[in-house]
């Protein structure tokens, strides 16, 4: 997510950040490269020029170049943009006082929109909240059949009449239906539409009339390009939506459509969409994010993460055992396990801060979960007694280990080499001495790479 | 460069193609008028957006050449997803031509602009072959970019030029997907080999092949889930249900088309690039084209990686899946 883009800004901000002193040429220098950057990211031509001008006039005026730290300060002042950029501090849907709460999915064809209802659906019942769904893309085959399925697996309640019917009907009546139900949030899913098909925005409007949303979201695909910014446009005249659900993000795209959405319409990111799960959904924070593309790392978020997924007395007997140096192959199994609850490797390790570099490392040598899996296979494939003293593996073990989990020697003798080596930085670790983390990071991927 | 069905399609020598009703064929009363109708489309919902006008590039831009006509030249070409790189690269041979006297007057260098673009997205070879029988065609992509709806009207297509066609419903992750592909069959009434939802893709594939073969059929269209290219595991998927086709056939498909959106921006150049690292991508179907979106991404695709444009989705309609013209997209592009 963003990947390319914070590389490249990262190479920059380490280049201004490491210089004792700051020319106005040096500042035009490092704005070139983030104009370059940006636009590379797929940054609106016109969102890019202002963006540009904005860092540049207050990275050179308000005493910055003259500051002690002048590189710092300039970062700081890119960050600050960029977060400024995709909408400042978070906002939260607007919730009515008498339910049900109803909000308006909107975009254009493909772009995210019946799953994305699905998963905010979800999301809103984990947060309590009692939710249905409104099947009124009656235009694409099947989407109805697809609301249908993924509403049920999310566990709210899907209120659909087919595809005959006027969808701007079928939407009056499930309103009906929600309130009846005292439901607290109604979400109508509809069809995707071109930003210039008259025909249905004007439907789309007559949706909006009939229900009176309190919400109207925007899905918008972080792969656009350079149109993004036409077409939230469009849809803002039309509809006057409140806010965009970036979709797809878990991609490789540089997300400049996020970046531009906000600047010209004003209109804030209110959820990424992450994954194909449905549980694939978070809030989004442009200011982490902005930190996330500078490689500041986003701790937030992760530590939200890890009180949400990990549990506590575990890590604290973790950290107990690693002190005493009693860690053995089965807590390593257990902390893997936690981990990947998290969500994917990579996503997790793009948090953490410094790890921009180790990441880009892990991409080239073509890390993925599946690694996980052959370590756990592994591990599995032990006898409790080899977990505990994994020093007890020589030869015959080893084969039997590695017939065992599909793999081969060498992995095994890799996975108890490397956790050998983790078990020491444990120890360096509890003795108060903090190891470098990407060293550490390269020590155990090494493990299930080099079979 | 095919600019009709009957010149797209690569039949056995002998076989009757019929170009299909509402495009028109070489001997027609007004070849041109109506396939400019297309652009004329694209032009006129161009013109909504005032985003868009603004980057058009009028004529008047050339009567001056100076650095500024450079500049703007640049800007509308980022503006339509060309990308900085292929931008660059087309401009400055524009420029350097413009320099040695090759190319004078503003016109010339207009035309001259669109050539040059055109030239770019001619690569490779342009038609579809379907001599082969039956003849495979594996269509991949990215969510969300079109590819049951591209394989629906294709379908379509192939059937009233008089082949027979069949339809696999290969996507058997996203909910629904089958019933939309089926709801495509009935309408361009032709046969579909299906699974229920979660069921494993190749087994599907393989039975439509077999399926196809017994009942000599012309063309096979395969139809899979749509994945992000960042998904080892589901490129992997891919590669082995390419795999499967090819154990089958003795060979690769006849066709392999990567669908891809033209709003896709510059992560659309990964796209084409991880994918034909999976799959031999033999084309690509640049979709829907009736939005305000360019689809300049395809010009960069052609470019850096050698694969060619050969259909373009512009509506919803069944009909509106038409063969690519390099000519008039270059043109379009810059909102000629």
């Amino acid at each position: 997510m963003f990947d390319q883009l914070s590389e490249r800004l990262q190479g920059t901000m380490s280049d201004l950040r490491s210089r004792g002193k700051l020319s106005e040429d040096d500042v035009d220098k490092a704005m070139r490269e983030i104009r370059l950057a940006l636009l590379e990211a797929d940054v609106n031509f016109k969102v890019t020029k202002q963006f540009v001008a904005a860092v540049r006039e207050k990275a050179i005026g308000e005493g910055v170049l003259e500051s002690l730290k002048p590189g710092e300060m300039v970062v700081k002042v890119v960050s600050e943009q960029l977060a400024e950029l995709m909408g400042g501090s978070g906002r939260d849907l607007a919730f009515a006082s008498k339910p049900p709460t109803v909000i308006l999915m909107a975009g254009l064809q493909g772009s995210g929109k019946t799953t994305a209802t699905a998963k905010l659906g979800r999301h809103l019942k984990e947060e309590g909240k009692s939710v249905g769904v409104a099947a009124c893309d009656t235009q694409r085959p099947a989407a109805v059949d697809q609301l249908d399925r993924l509403g049920r697996q999310a566990g709210v309640e899907v209120f659909q009449q087919g595809t005959e019917r006027d969808p701007v009907d079928i939407a009056e009546w499930a309103l009906g239906r929600a309130r009846s139900q005292e439901l607290d949030v109604l979400i109508i899913d509809t069809a995707g539409r071109l930003h210039v098909d008259n025909d249905l925005m004007d439907e789309l409007v007559a949706i909006k009339k009939r229900t009176k949303p309190h919400n109207i979201l925007l899905a918008v695909d972080a792969m656009t390009g350079q149109d993004a910014v036409n077409v939230a446009e469009q849809f803002a005249e039309a509809t006057e939506f409140d806010g965009v659900v970036m979709t797809k993000l878990d991609g490789d795209a540089r997300g400049g459509a996020a970046l531009s959405v906000k600047a010209v319409t004003g209109k804030p990111i209110l959820y990424a969409s992450t994954g194909e799960k449905l549980d694939a959904l978070e809030r989004f924070h442009p200011d982490r994010m902005a930190q996330r593309i500078l490689g500041m790392g986003d701790v937030l978020s992760l530590i939200e993460k890890a009180e949400k997924e990990l549990d506590l007395s575990d890590a604290e007997d973790m950290e107990r055992k690693m002190r005493r140096d009693e860690f053995t192959l089965d807590d390593f199994l257990k902390q893997l396990k936690q981990v990947r609850k998290m969500g994917p490797l990579t996503s997790v390790l793009g948090m953490m801060p410094g790890m921009g570099k180790a990441m880009k490392e892990l991409k080239g040598a073509n890390v993925d979960d599946r690694e996980l899996d052959r370590l756990e296979a592994i591990i599995l494939s032990m006898t409790p007694e080899e977990r505990r003293n994994p020093d007890v593996i020589r030869g015959s073990r080893r084969r039997r280990i590695a017939m065992g989990s599909g793999t081969n020697v060498q992995a095994v003798k890799q996975l108890t080499k490397q956790f050998d080596q983790m078990r020491k930085v444990m120890k360096q670790m509890a003795s108060g001495k903090m190891p470098n983390p990407e060293a550490l990071l390269r020590g155990q991927m090494g493990a299930g790479r080099r079979r | 460069m095919p600019t009709t069905w009957t010149d797209l399609i690569e039949a056995e020598p002998g076989a009757e193609l019929q170009e299909p009703p509402g495009e028109e064929g070489e001997d027609s009363g007004e070849p041109q008028a109506k396939r400019r109708g297309v652009f004329r489309r694209l032009r006129e919902s161009l013109a909504t957006s005032r985003e868009a006008l603004s980057a058009e590039l009028s004529s008047s831009l050339f009567e001056t050449l100076d650095a500024e006509t450079w500049e703007r030249l640049e800007e509308a070409l980022i503006m339509a997803d060309v990308g900085a790189r292929t931008t660059a690269e087309v401009v400055s041979k524009l420029e350097l031509e413009v320099e040695s006297g090759k190319v004078t007057d503003g016109e010339a260098v207009r035309e001259r602009l669109i050539e040059l673009l055109a030239e770019l997205a001619r690569v490779g070879d342009t038609t579809i072959d379907v001599r082969k029988r039956p003849a495979v065609v594996l269509v991949v992509g990215v969510n969300g970019t079109g590819k049951t709806t591209t394989i629906g009207k294709l379908a379509s297509r192939l059937r009233s030029m008089g082949l027979s066609v069949l339809l696999a419903a290969g996507d058997t992750y996203r909910a629904a997907a089958v019933e939309q592909l089926t709801t495509w069959a009935e309408r361009a009434e032709c046969e579909i080999v299906r699974a229920e939802t979660g069921q494993d893709a190749g087994a599907v594939i393989f039975d439509a092949i077999e399926r196809a073969e017994a009942r000599a059929i012309d063309v096979v269209l395969i139809d899979t889930a749509g994945r992000l290219h960042t998904r080892t595991d589901l490129m992997d998927e891919l590669a082995k249900v390419n795999r499967v086709i090819a154990k089958r056939l003795g060979g690769p498909p006849a066709e392999t088309l990567i669908v891809v959106d033209s709003t896709t921006g510059q992560n659309g150049l990964r796209q084409a690039k991880i994918f034909s690292e999976a799959v031999e991508v033999d084309g690509v179907v640049l979709t829907k084209l009736d939005g305000t979106a360019k689809g300049g991404i395809a010009l960069a695709i052609a470019g850096e990686l050698g694969i060619p444009v050969k259909l373009i989705g512009v509506g919803e309609g069944i009909d509106d899946l038409r063969p690519f013209d390099a000519d008039e997209f270059a043109a379009a592009l810059l909102g000629d």
